[in-house]
């Protein structure tokens, strides 16, 4: 039997039996347990037309509810232009991770390169990688970096108000890695860095935290790095990079590693991923850059041109010492951040984030004055606020009339936690897509509800 | 055939120590530097750090690989050559020139353990 994808014929797969000694494919598989084997043939069903399968997802597809989305919490929905569909769904693009024969394919190079030349621009650090799978993977990633730039550091300090989805990969690497994950607890909102200096010594490699962090609140790192600094610690900061064009750079808060998730940056929502991780650091981490790195270069008649370089922390080259798993980038979608910014430009970025920032005041100034809703703490956020429900009743029914009206009205922090103390959380995102007559129709219902 | 020199002693991971006073100059050897090739990048130690015999020390890079310095006897940083940021082509050029580190207050006792010339020579043979 031939198949379209399997190119060997039973002739061919009897000569190759016969050079290696064996009767059968089965036989290749007597070292394993009966246990392991399966006894039967594997219950899938028979296979469909493309047509049918086409059918089968469309009707799924066609239950899918329609509505204004004020969701954020990680995934947010912003204005991507036009030209990031058109120009990241060519042909010569569409490659999900870094080619192999990387060389072969300069134009995919050179997409990289400029890539990272904007990571590092947005996050003012000398050096970025081709990007990593996503921003919970460059959290743990950054926590390996540090772990290995420290003789006999054991422990990463890590912020509570961390996204709840990262905190999960950091802790499931600490896990692995038999590393530990010491959280540092938050107050009023934002983490608490009041005890830090007793928390640094020889085991502790550094600190991880997030801003805007989960509740989408600001947080203010002022001396943090000099800090850490003198304990030999590093000190590195995940935000969100469209927040970077209105907000303190991990440079300027003097971090030496800026981790994060381009999402915000030209991906949809596509139902939260596939996304794309990003990592900057100073140059004197530059050869513990996890991942590997585009470089310019001329070839043999002076031409620019492009190439992979600096893999070498990856574990096909240092095995089993490897501080890193990851061997490849996140391609595609780097790309179409990429095109994204190409198309913003910096006056863009400011723009949208600016549009962010008023629409989101805007709407939790109002929501505020209603009876029954407050806005907890009184901290600086940008596109994302958190609002607290006096009793969980009202909560349900104010997102439920809100959905009846078409609007997602926010993501119940819970949802991601599952923590009781944050059962009456709601965390709202207004991004500069919102239209002023959304901001009406959201308010208006709450009006309705929480009379 | 690998060059090898009379004066220094040699562990079997391919790494060569000089003595001069109370210090202990360490190197790779000419088989190392032969075997990684191009060598693009040496990280050098923390200076005041007690490393034990055979602890990973530091990481040479070269266009083929990213090899491991095991240290060869127990002692104390007090030196690594800085030479070799800007310049780790040195080492291709001539490695017992050009040291990674120095140590002081080391292991004699470490020191008289390894092999010389002779010894190292032999060692070579029989890879």
């Amino acid at each position: 039997m031939v198949y379209p994808y399997i190119p060997h014929t039973d002739e061919d797969r009897k000569h190759m039996l016969k050079a290696i000694g064996v009767d059968s494919l089965d036989q290749l598989f007597d070292g394993l347990g009966e246990d392991l084997l399966l006894a039967d043939s594997v219950p899938i069903s028979h296979g469909r037309t493309e047509d049918e399968v086409q059918r089968m997802i469309d009707s799924i597809a066609q239950r899918n509810v329609r509505g204004i989305p004020f969701l954020g919490c990680g995934c947010y929905d912003h204005i991507i232009p036009a030209t990031v569909k058109a120009l990241s769904s060519l042909p010569s693009f569409v490659t999900a991770y870094t080619p192999y024969q990387a060389e072969m394919s300069q134009g995919l190079l050179q997409a990289i390169y400029e890539f990272q030349s904007m990571v590092c621009e947005i996050t003012g650090l000398d050096v970025a990688n081709a990007s990593l799978y996503d921003g919970a993977n460059a959290a743990s990633e950054a926590a390996s970096l540090m772990i290995g730039a420290k003789r006999k550091a054991t422990t990463v300090l890590v912020s509570e108000t961390l996204h709840p989805f990262t905190l999960q990969v950091l802790k499931t690497w600490a896990k692995g890695t038999e590393h530990t994950i010491k959280l540092i607890a938050e107050k009023d909102g934002v983490v608490d860095l009041s005890g830090l200096a007793s928390l640094l010594d020889d085991l502790c490699a550094g600190l991880i935290v997030q801003s805007p962090n989960r509740y989408g609140l600001l947080e203010d790192y002022t001396d943090v790095a000099s800090l850490l600094h003198e304990k030999g610690c590093l000190f590195a900061i995940s935000n969100d990079p469209l927040s970077l064009a209105i907000q303190k750079s991990p440079a300027e808060w003097g971090a030496d590693i800026g981790i994060g998730d381009t999402q915000s940056l030209g991906l949809s929502l596509a139902f939260g991923g596939p996304s794309c991780g990003y990592m900057a650091v100073k140059e004197a981490l530059l050869r513990r850059i996890p991942g590997r790195i585009v470089g310019a270069t001329v070839d043999g008649q002076g031409r620019r041109g492009y190439t992979l370089t600096l893999q070498a922390r990856e574990q096909h080259i240092k095995r089993e010492r490897a501080t890193s798993n990851v061997c490849s980038n996140q391609a595609l979608a780097a790309l179409m951040t990429t095109i994204h910014l190409s198309s913003l430009g910096w006056g863009g970025m400011v723009e949208a984030a600016n549009q962010s920032y008023a629409k989101a005041h805007y709407l939790a100034y109002h929501l505020a004055q209603l009876p029954g809703i407050t806005l907890i703490w009184d901290k600086p956020f940008w596109c994302e606020f958190p609002l607290v429900f006096s009793d969980a009743k009202r909560m349900r029914k104010f997102l439920q009339e809100l959905r009846n009206e078409g609007i997602f009205a926010g993501v119940r922090l819970s949802a991601l936690t599952r923590q009781v103390r944050d059962e009456l959380v709601l965390l709202v995102a207004v991004t500069e897509k919102r239209s002023r007559e959304e901001l009406e129709m959201y308010l208006a219902a709450a009006r309705r509800v929480m009379k | 055939m690998s060059k090898i020199v009379e004066r220094l002693r040699y562990s079997k991971d391919h790494e060569w120590v000089r003595l001069e006073g109370e210090k202990a100059y360490v190197g790779i050897t000419d088989h190392a530097q032969h075997e990684l090739g191009e060598i693009v990048f040496v990280e050098l130690p923390p200076l005041g750090e007690r490393y034990g015999k055979g602890e990973e020390i530091s990481t040479v890079e070269s266009v083929k690989a990213a090899s491991a310095i095991l240290n060869p006897v127990e002692g104390v940083v007090c030196e690594a050559n800085e030479e070799l940021d800007g310049s780790p082509e040195l080492i291709n050029e001539d490695c017992y020139q050009h040291h990674l580190y120095v140590l002081h207050s080391f292991s004699k006792e470490d020191y008289d353990a390894l092999l010389d010339a002779k010894g190292y020579e032999a060692y070579l043979a029989s890879l």
